[in-house]
């Protein structure tokens, strides 16, 4: 029993390295002093101070914020209409709507990707950055719409139930009751939606036309000319980035403590 | 229908329609421009051929002429490698995390189990460039992975560990990992353990009791864990781009470079149809499972 418990440790503890390792190594040598090879050569904040003077890459992240937060702003909107349609209401059509929030999660991005450009090639819109965000908007809702529904099914009615029959209005209700209630999903929502709006390769390369190069798309062109301390560099600035987006969705995610009786 | 029941769909379809339209005018319609382009024939200079009379179009059988050509030996090879690394990778993820999953949600002391979790979580969210980056970094040639070969003696010069099935299936399951650990820790989490004990009390082995009492109880999982590696395994691209070379090109790279480089969108529609149809058929399975086992850990 004892060595079963043990090997299983083992094994997990294994596993946690296999996922960090190769991230924790990525991050090391971004500090690294030579940008020859593998080896550690001392400690310095060289490369990070270069990616400063990167107009490129800088270029790429004020593309990045500026998509992220126009999609999240809109998608977490969007979202949570239609969580609250599906967690609060009954309708004709629910399970149709269902459907179609899980396709964008559902169909491969390559798939949703080729569709966005060719549509927009058939309809004559522009390649740019607005294309971005609308293709943005287009795979987030779904995110939002699933963090928020769930926030809802969690909470109790008779709240609500009970300011409407204190004589609040059904809008009055929603601000003053449902909302911050649900607050916390929402923000958690959006939060990831600023994660994968960021992170977003595949769709993003599609649609983005010259000059609305995002972050993903800088550093994969970089990286494929070489690899160099400098994408080390940027991909660790990205990677904390979306860990303490992360960190922070989650902890909102979490109910609130139970609260003792007394 | 009461009228109370009548007000709340009203309200249910004035909060929809905001969704409806985006997901309308940018996804379903952008997917039917896609699955229309896949029935043309790319003209001279890129886009579409025009056709002359739709009539005789159709019946010269024409219109399926992408769908045909995706048959041809060199793209069916193509379909069978992309398939057969989803396998490999869920299978390989599938037995490296079910005993880490177990160890999380039964062995590891109930204080810890959060933290545990959430350390599968955070590489779940980010970024799958990145992560993938980190291989490429790590196998290169003058990379980590070779100096550790050349300093133990087992080779003298550095080796092409790169651009191989071995790498893109490294990067595969590094890549998809904590979608199988998840939700097999989520239906591990539920297990009652009493019923282990029972199984043991009543006298069988323990092996027995882990294949018919554990892993039956914890199907629900495994099935979604299968559905949350293998389907975006099948559609790949970054991976198999990044970290394989040109031998190793997947389903997902045929269609981007039809699309961006060739400049051959009806073949690259046709494609993207075939892994769609592919996708839709496997999560139509799940949710016939689902149904039948009243568990979703999924949707």
């Amino acid at each position: 029993m004892r060595r079963r418990a043990t090997l299983l440790g083992v094994h997990a503890a294994l596993v946690y390295l296999f996922l960090y390792a190769p991230i924790a190594i990525l991050v090391l040598f971004s500090f690294n002093r030579t940008n020859q090879t593998a080896v550690w050569q001392g400690f310095t904040l060289e490369w990070y101070r270069s990616l400063l003077h990167n107009a490129l890459i800088l270029s790429a992240v004020r593309n990045s914020l500026l998509v992220g937060a126009v999609a999240t702003a809109i998608a977490t909107v969007v979202g949570t209409l239609a969580a609250l349609a599906l967690g609060r209401h009954e309708f004709r059509g629910k399970g149709a709507t269902r459907a179609l929030l899980y396709l964008p999660i559902i169909i491969p991005e390559i798939v949703v990707g080729a569709a966005l450009v060719t549509f927009f090639g058939v309809v004559g819109l522009r390649l740019s950055l607005a294309t971005v965000v609308i293709a943005h908007v287009v795979f987030s809702i779904s995110y939002v719409a699933i963090v928020v529904r769930a926030r809802l099914s969690g909470f109790d009615r008779s709240l609500e139930e009970a300011a409407l029959d204190l004589g609040a209005r059904p809008l009055q209700t929603f601000w003053r009751v449902t909302l911050p209630l649900i607050l916390p999903g929402v923000v958690s929502g959006a939060l990831l939606v600023v994660t994968i709006s960021i992170d977003d390769y595949v769709i993003t390369s599609f649609v983005a036309g010259v000059g609305a190069t995002t972050l993903p798309l800088q550093i994969y062109s970089m990286l494929k000319v070489g690899v160099t301390p400098e994408v080390n560099a940027v991909s660790t600035l990205l990677l904390a980035g979306t860990i303490v987006l992360i960190l922070v969705a989650q902890r909102l995610q979490q109910p609130p403590p139970e609260r003792a009786e007394g | 229908m009461t009228g109370g029941e009548r007000s709340s769909e009203r309200t249910a379809f004035r909060l929809l329609l905001p969704p409806w339209v985006i997901l309308g005018a940018f996804f379903l319609l952008p997917l039917g421009v896609l699955f229309l382009m896949s029935f043309g024939r790319r003209g001279t200079y890129g886009g579409l051929k025009p056709i002359e009379d739709l009539g005789t179009y159709i019946a010269s059988g024409k219109f399926l002429a992408q769908y045909a050509r995706s048959l041809h030996p060199i793209y069916l090879q193509i379909f069978w490698r992309s398939l057969w690394m989803a396998v490999v990778t869920t299978a390989v993820c599938l037995l490296v995390s079910y005993p880490v999953a177990y160890y999380i949600a039964v062995v590891a002391p109930a204080r810890r189990r959060n933290l545990l979790v959430g350390l599968v979580v955070v590489p779940f969210w980010t970024s799958f460039l990145i992560r993938t980056y980190a291989w490429m970094f790590i196998l290169r040639t003058e990379g980590l992975a070779n100096r550790l070969l050349m300093a133990s003696g087992l080779t003298s010069r550095p080796v092409e560990l790169l651009y191989n099935d071995f790498s893109v299936l490294i990067g595969l399951v590094y890549g998809e990992l904590p979608f199988m650990i998840l939700p097999l820790y989520a239906s591990l989490e539920k297990l009652d353990l009493s019923l282990l004990e029972a199984s043991a009390d009543l006298g069988a082995p323990r092996r027995s009791t882990f294949w018919r009492v554990t892993v039956p109880m914890t199907m629900p999982g495994v099935v979604a864990g299968i559905i949350l590696v293998f389907v975006p395994s099948l559609g790949q691209f970054i991976v198999s781009d990044l970290l394989g070379g040109a031998k190793t090109i997947l389903a997902g790279n045929l269609i981007q470079n039809q699309l961006a480089v060739a400049r051959n969108t009806p073949f690259g529609s046709a494609v993207a149809f075939e892994l769609t149809a592919a996708v839709l058929a496997l999560l139509f399975a799940y949710t016939v499972y689902t149904k039948r086992t009243g568990q979703d850990v999924l949707l």
